[in-house]
């Protein structure tokens, strides 16, 4: 158990951004939410898994829909705490404890949000070990954890209960009702056990966000390399392996938002003998990486675009023309990668026609 | 040949050029209005080179004094920041994150209303009209002269912040109106940052450009004149008036590309020493490195394309206390010439100090005598710390690098410094500012609504892409250096026909006749 410093909020914007692999939302907005209310006298405290008792209730916490939108309206603030005591209304039972559903982009820091202005502390694992599109692509779901009920909020407090028949509805009807709420809006899902918590979660991605940053952070201060610096450090976490794909200028990004997506591709164009354009496709996230039509990296591996002087994560949204970068590619833990995860947020969860191959054998 | 002009917060620098070739230059202290120093450098210049003011062909302005206002909070007036989005966006208020210093400088008056649009066009609630006619109260009581109107999703509509800009204009005639649609893009607090950064400076800005015009009306100079902006290209001064937000950093874009051009290196760092602030920044391939995500203006984040540059308070002018152990971040400015004890002023600045110390010869060196040797070493180290700090800072890997330095504080490093493989003085350094306004391009905008439907995206962006290009050749740019620098398309699901709103920016060389 630990309180969360000021310092670390800095560092987990920068981290959860680059777990976020492009998608997720920028962490800033989430970031100043929990300052301002760290401003007020509010704490954070967030608890290893194995400190929460196997029989307390932990209701997740989230923000759902396009980062597109989020960068642009901003929450009340209150939505998805709103969501939280309107599902533990409806579950009869008070929760002990928030966790991400989320460890990439924004999703980092609304339970955080959530356990500053509740008071609950917020357990240090998440659901999706990165950022994905879709609220069904949870290792809680494919461990048998089910999402429904859920409850969605808007700023206004208009609020919608969801029981669905699985996970995967869930989201089909979730989405359309944050598409009337404007396209982005706060949720509750997935309420579970502490032993369930234990099981299901991708353990210490939180803390894992703030190592990041804060590696990142260190190198730049030293003068080292700052993504040499975050390679050297992954052996020493679940995500066991890493390395750069590609070094470029880019040339064109397509973005539209349809259907609650923000849907398109980036082109990077080679520098420094990387010879050829990559391409990369983006459904909210960066999910597959082709130079010539051959596949360099693909979902759920993560495929992060860094500003190729500061090594800053750009997300989606910060992507623009001209801008130097690198592009690198991490092995996701073992967790993400069985036939039954793969079904959901693997290639196939995205309608992509490619097998999926783990970062580590190809080149 | 054509006449670039550097308004720097201390000195004004002018000058004259033909092709890449540096004619003449002339360098005068930088007057409380601007236009007496422009003058004199003007008049001297000319006669200087025996150029007269018919031969002259265009006029390049570059202006740190918008930047400077932000960075000192001088001379900014209050400004009413209204934001239209409640419900939403209540968490983050206008002005958050700021700078406490800046937020009280522009007044923390801050109004919330209902309003704004959704993604797809959709209101996110009617603007609060009633609601706005009572601030308007609000602003009338408090005699605020300038307002910001920031609304969600305008870059997508502007029409709630025209119409809340009309209810404005009725309720109080005299006010100065910053829109957000029309200053910058997606991006809700960075756009709201902008905006009400303009509307702080809109009474300034009036006054500088009026300077300007009637600067060059006293000298017969009938070319016409262009200001910097931050991207390196040019503005036409009725542009500048509304929006002289979109000057800041041209100072830094200027000298960058000048120092590349004096030094004839394309890779360096470059540490411009002005009379209140260096800015450190590197150049690749001859051009600023441009900041990717978003970019500090005085503490405020902005997304402005902009060249990434780090600002610190050491200049030519900056004070001197703790007995040389702090120096700045205040600096007399433009009262150097009188201020500086060397030129019989009673405060000790960094100017005075490399006088003292026998590096330069300027004003009076009698006056600095009693300043203790102690004190001047001490000095000195700090300031050469400041220097290399702040290179390091923005270096981007340990390798050395060598580091131009150029502005008329130049002077402030005789030494070497640990982050530097080398360090280059080039010729006309202390004008390498005005050099680079002088070599600045013309640019061409498109910015506006398409239907892709019944064509591809590729054919669109084609029609934008030479519709830009046109521009720029309109605006005076050479048609065979014209390239295409930024394109930015922001797709309108609510709209039928498949609409997007594309942007695009074409720039080149200014056509010389």
């Amino acid at each position: 158990m630990r309180q969360i410093t000021r310092q670390d909020l800095m560092d987990l914007a920068v981290g959860a951004a680059f777990l976020g692999t492009g998608g997720g939302g920028d962490p800033y907005i989430g970031r100043l939410m929990v300052q301002a209310a760290m401003d007020e006298g509010k704490t954070v405290t967030i608890l290893d898994p194995s400190e929460v008792p196997d029989d307390a209730l932990v209701i997740p916490t989230a923000m759902m829909g396009a980062p597109t939108v989020l960068v642009e309206k901003i929450p009340s603030g209150d939505e998805a705490v709103a969501s939280l005591r309107r599902l533990e209304a409806h579950l009869g039972r008070k929760a002990f404890a928030t966790i991400p559903i989320e460890c990439g982009g924004i999703n980092s820091t609304i339970p955080l949000l959530v356990g500053a202005l509740t008071g609950l502390p917020v357990v240090d694992a998440d659901g999706m070990g990165r950022a994905f599109p879709e609220l069904q692509m949870e290792t809680f779901s494919v461990l048998g954890v089910r999402g429904s009920p859920m409850v969605v909020t808007n700023e206004y407090g208009d609020s919608a209960l969801i029981e669905a028949r699985d996970d995967k509805f869930m989201e089909w009807i979730s989405r359309g009702v944050t598409i009337r709420m404007g396209g982005a809006a706060y949720i509750a899902e997935y309420s579970m056990s502490g032993a369930d918590v234990k099981r299901t979660a991708v353990p210490n991605t939180l803390s894992l966000g703030i190592r990041i940053g804060r590696c990142l952070r260190e190198a730049k201060t030293n003068h080292k390399n700052p993504i040499e610096a975050l390679l050297q450090m992954l052996p020493d976490t679940l995500y066991s392996y890493g390395k750069v794909i590609w070094r470029g200028k880019v040339i064109d990004v397509r973005r539209e938002t349809k259907m609650g997506w923000a849907l398109g591709f980036a082109r990077i164009e080679g520098v420094d003998g990387w010879k050829g354009t990559m391409e990369i496709q983006i459904q909210n996230e960066n999910l597959i990486a082709r130079v010539d039509g051959k596949v360099r990296a693909i979902v759920p591996d993560l495929i992060c675009i860094m500003e190729a002087e500061t090594a800053e994560p750009i997300t989606t949204e910060y992507l623009r023309y001209g801008q130097r970068v690198v592009v690198v590619s991490v092995a996701v833990p073992p967790m993400m990668r069985t036939p039954e995860a793969l079904e959901v947020f693997g290639p196939k969860g995205f309608h992509i026609n490619e097998p999926y191959t783990p970062i580590e054998q190809l080149t | 040949m054509r006449i670039g002009i550097d308004v720097g917060g201390t000195n004004t620098d002018a000058v004259l050029m033909n092709g890449l070739d540096v004619l003449g230059w002339r360098k005068t202290p930088t007057t409380p209005d601007v236009s007496d120093g422009i003058v004199k450098v003007l008049r001297n210049l000319l006669s200087e080179t025996r150029v007269s003011a018919a031969d002259v062909q265009a006029v390049m302005i570059g202006t740190t004094h918008f930047t400077n206002a932000i960075v000192e909070r001088r001379r900014l007036v209050e400004v009413a920041a209204i934001r239209l989005g409640l419900p939403a966006t209540r968490s983050l208020p206008p002005l958050t994150d700021w700078p406490a210093d800046l937020a009280s400088a522009v007044g923390r008056h801050r109004y919330m209303l209902k309003g704004g649009n959704e993604f797809d066009g959709r209101e996110i609630a009617p603007l609060d009209e009633l609601g706005l006619r009572d601030v308007a109260k609000d602003i009338r009581r408090k005699r605020i002269t300038a307002a910001a109107i920031s609304s969600v999703f305008s870059p997508v509509t502007g029409d709630m912040e025209k119409r809340a800009a009309e209810i404005l204009a009725e309720e109080v005639p005299d006010i100065r109106l910053s829109l957000s649609h029309e200053i910058g893009r997606i991006g809700f607090l960075e756009r709201e940052n902008a905006t009400v950064m303009n509307a702080c400076l809109v009474d300034l800005a009036f006054a500088v450009v009026s300077s300007f015009r009637r600067a060059l009306h006293e000298l017969k100079i009938a070319a016409p004149f262009f200001i910097s902006q931050n991207d390196g290209t040019l503005m036409a001064p009725q542009h500048v008036e509304r929006y002289p937000v979109l000057t800041f950093a041209s100072g830094p874009t200027n000298s960058m590309r000048g120092a590349a051009l004096l030094a004839g290196l394309k890779e360096a760092m470059v540490v411009d020493i002005g009379g209140t602030t260096s800015d450190v920044g590197m150049l690749m391939h001859g051009f600023p490195r441009e900041a990717a995500v978003s970019v500090d203006i005085g503490g405020v984040r902005t997304n402005f394309r902009m060249p990434d540059v780090l600002a610190v308070g050491l200049g030519g002018g900056s004070l001197v206390r703790d007995e040389g152990a702090r120096i700045g971040p205040d600096s007399v400015g433009y009262e150097l010439t009188s201020r500086a004890m060397v030129f019989g002023g009673d405060t000790l600045t960094t100017t005075d100090i490399v006088v003292a110390a026998g590096l330069q010869d300027i004003g009076d060196r009698s006056r600095v005598k009693h300043l203790s040797a102690s004190l001047i070493e001490t000095a000195l180290d700090t300031m050469h710390h400041m220097a290399d700090i702040a290179v390091d800072r923005m270096k981007t890997s340990a390798e050395p690098m060598p580091v131009i330095l150029v502005g008329g504080g130049a002077i402030l490093v005789s030494r070497g410094l640990p982050s530097a493989s080398k360090v280059v003085h080039p010729p006309y350094s202390s004008v390498a500012n005005a050099i680079g306004a002088a070599v600045a391009q013309v640019g061409g905008e498109v910015d506006r609504v398409f239907a892709v439907e019944g064509t591809t995206r590729d054919a669109v962006l084609d029609v934008a892409k030479r519709e830009a290009s046109d521009r720029a050749v309109a605006a005076g740019a050479d048609e065979s250096s014209v390239k295409i620098v930024d394109v930015e398309d922001v797709p309108l699901a609510y709209l039928p026909g498949n609409a997007t709103r594309i942007r695009v920016k074409a720039v080149g060389d200014l056509l010389m006749r």
